[in-house]
């Protein structure tokens, strides 16, 4: 009971030290130090997607040590409210200011448009201007193993997948799940619940229950938060695989590996520019190769063999060897996509807005 | 499409998981706004008790003692809201809206280091026979204990709003808290006990996310279910038993919206995804064409000036 009433009156003060500090900040807007802006669609606490971007942040804050100053604002919903934040920033002085949902993406370019001396980054999108850079991971390199484990270790043949929205990012994941499930196994069959939230752990769990309830022993999710995990492991029997983040606390079963984000790279080489007066507008999209997208551990839930191929994947991906769109494939409706051996580009990819060919189902438009 | 995927026993048992946790929320609100008060920190109090329950549950193994401690902790959270409206005689909205920006801020707090840990698991009744049953076993007998009391405390809040005299007066004080002072009835006292009463439900429903629907503590996690159980309030025109119906078909529509998704069924999944909303307010709103309305002294603030 001690614990809890030293952390509420730590609470309190912290609240009360927030209050106070708030003004002061806006004075020192004119320091010398480059100041690094956040804008988060969840909590830092989520475990998953929002967690990795602030690990980002705090490699940027440890880099650099006190030239460098950062600030986020977390729980931003994708929106209108978004650009508020984003203003506040921009006036607070943030040199740079990273935007990390999909959804901040016109957000981000209104707000550019008025601050033309604040550089903005913006990830998963596709807009860009001349003080507007986006920045992606390619995820679908990490999802093409994860479909390999899945297709190999089901075993009722059905896949759950839990789709945050439609926005090509996930279309990519899912498709690239199903290509390479489908290729271990000619049975599998995906059931697809868009969720319509990036966040809402009751929700994601309800999703997931849904799913093993109507038979699926492998879950796939493209939400943030843990909480598919924690389903499954209450249900028992199901796999499924850290997203965004390593999600170790669930190893080595049900989460038996994981697509982790890594940023923080990224985050310093911008940062870096900034100071140096060299940041340019980019378009950057890095996979496996370049470590933007890391594969957690394969835990010994994991048959050997099914092991060993999918680190075999995912090293042919590392190389270049390997793209997981590669043809022949076809589109839902059966129209021709990629003939044999050509692989999709990457325009296609970043916009991309349909099935492959034995996916069930439509995507929301 | 394939609707023999869903299976409506579970369908149903997984509805009544999923209504729980609001209906728990809003029944205590529901007593609050009844007796004039009108508090819009649910959603602070709410993931207040979500991690209050989670820490206490995983520190003593045991969720009954969880669940204590979260009634404990929404309950202490909301008399620091009783203290601003009743003794500060601070603006309501206002206070509430602060109750929820520093219960999420607390909530934060105190959860560190509890994130990714598994909490001792409740286990569901189970009756010999009955909850064997077909069909009926597992929808009526099948359950974690919070989901009868849940259902007991709807009862129970009707009958005390309906039946007894401490609930004639907890009324008498939300409709005109000037008569009921006149009447020499305790209007501030009542109101912080009200208050009590609705933190400690919110922190119930908190726990009930944290500990059984999900279960594990991630910040932020009751993510607008507070809200939810706000709008159902009013929607149900402050009665018990619509409090129950419109959390039963919010939590109803929502399964079933993602048992059809899975299911494939041909439906645009933009109108699946409103559908809990829409669904939950027409049919509430049909119900409230009667002449129900708001407690009359809801969110005004009471000053005994002799």
């Amino acid at each position: 009971m001690n614990l809890t009433k030293r952390a509420l009156m730590t609470g309190a003060a912290m609240a009360l030290g927030l209050a106070a500090s708030g003004a002061p900040v806006l004075a020192e807007s004119h320091s010398e130090k480059t100041k690094v802006g956040f804008v988060y669609v969840g909590p830092v606490g989520d475990g998953g997607w929002t967690y990795e971007h602030d690990q980002g942040r705090k490699a940027v804050e440890e880099h650099f040590g006190d030239a460098v100053e950062t600030v986020y604002v977390e729980n931003v919903p994708e929106g209108p409210d978004a650009e508020r934040v984003m203003v506040q920033m921009a006036r607070d002085g943030a040199d740079l200011i990273f935007t990390t949902s999909f959804g901040y993406m016109d957000p981000t370019i209104n707000v550019a448009s008025k601050f033309p001396d604040v550089k903005f980054e913006h990830a998963t999108g596709y807009k860009t201007a001349d003080n507007v850079s986006v920045y992606s991971a390619r995820f679908y390199e990490g999802r093409a193993v994860q479909g390999h484990i899945a297709g190999s270790m089901t075993e009722s043949n059905i896949i759950g997948y839990i789709g945050s929205y439609p926005i090509p990012e996930v279309i990519r994941g899912i498709n690239s799940a199903y290509i390479h499930a489908k290729k271990v196994n000619p049975d599998v069959e995906f059931k697809i619940v868009w969720a319509f939230t990036w966040f809402d752990p009751a929700k994601e769990a309800d999703a997931a229950k849904v799913l093993i309830e109507q038979g699926a022993d492998v879950i796939l999710q493209h939400t943030d938060s843990t909480a598919p995990l924690a389903a499954a492991q209450e249900a028992g029997g199901i796999i499924g695989f850290g997203q965004a983040s390593d999600m170790s606390e669930y190893a080595p079963s049900p989460r038996v590996s994981s697509i982790i984000d890594n940023w923080a790279p990224y985050y310093i080489a911008r940062t870096q520019a900034v100071m140096d007066g060299t940041w340019e507008s980019s378009n950057t999209w890095d996979g496996i190769g370049p470590g933007m997208v890391g594969i957690g551990e394969i835990t010994d839930a994991v048959p050997e063999d099914v092991k060993t191929e999918a680190l075999a994947l995912k090293d042919s991906i590392a190389s270049g060897e390997y793209h997981p769109f590669t043809g022949p494939l076809k589109k839902q409706d059966g129209s021709d996509w990629l003939a044999e051996g050509e692989t999709a580009d990457d325009g296609t990819l970043a916009g991309m807005n349909f099935f492959v060919e034995g996916l069930e189902g439509e995507i929301p438009q | 499409m394939d609707l023999s995927a869903i299976n409506p026993v579970l369908l149903i048992a997984s509805l009544m998981v999923a209504a729980t946790a609001v209906m728990i929320a809003a029944i205590g609100e529901l007593i609050v706004e009844r007796a004039g008060v009108l508090n819009l920190g649910v959603e602070g109090m709410m993931i207040t008790g979500a991690i209050c329950g989670f820490a206490a549950a995983v520190q003593t193994g045991s969720p009954t003692i969880g669940f204590v401690a979260a009634a404990l902790g929404g309950a202490a959270l909301s008399l620091l809201f009783a203290f601003l409206t009743q003794f500060a005689l601070a603006n309501q909205v206002a206070s509430g809206l602060a109750l929820t920006l520093f219960g999420l801020g607390l909530s934060a707090l105190l959860g560190q280091g509890y994130q990714g840990i598994k909490p001792p698991s409740t286990p569901r009744i189970d009756i010999p026979v009955l909850s064997d049953l077909p069909w009926v076993g597992r929808i009526l007998f099948g359950h974690d204990l919070m989901v009868y009391f849940g259902l007991a405390l709807v009862a129970a809040v009707w009958a005390f709003l309906k039946y007894t005299r401490a609930g004639l007066v907890l009324r008498a004080v939300g409709e005109n808290h000037d008569a009921a002072h006149a009447l020499g009835y305790k209007v501030i006292r009542i109101r912080v006990m009200a208050i009590a009463f609705g933190g400690a439900c919110a922190g119930l429903g908190g726990a009930y996310i944290s500990l059984i629907r999900v279960p594990q503590w991630t910040e932020g996690m009751t993510a607008g279910i507070g809200w939810i159980a706000l709008a159902l309030v009013v929607f149900a025109s402050w009665k018990p038993w619509r409090v129950l119906l419109g959390a039963y078909l919010f939590g109803g529509v929502t399964v079933l919206q993602l048992n059809l998704q899975a299911a494939g069924i041909a439906i645009p999944v933009e109108y699946l995804s409103m559908s809990p909303y829409i669904i939950t307010i027409v049919v509430l709103v049909i119900m409230s064409a009667d002449k129900s309305r708001a407690p009359a002294s809801l969110g005004r603030i009471f000053h005994a000036t002799h």
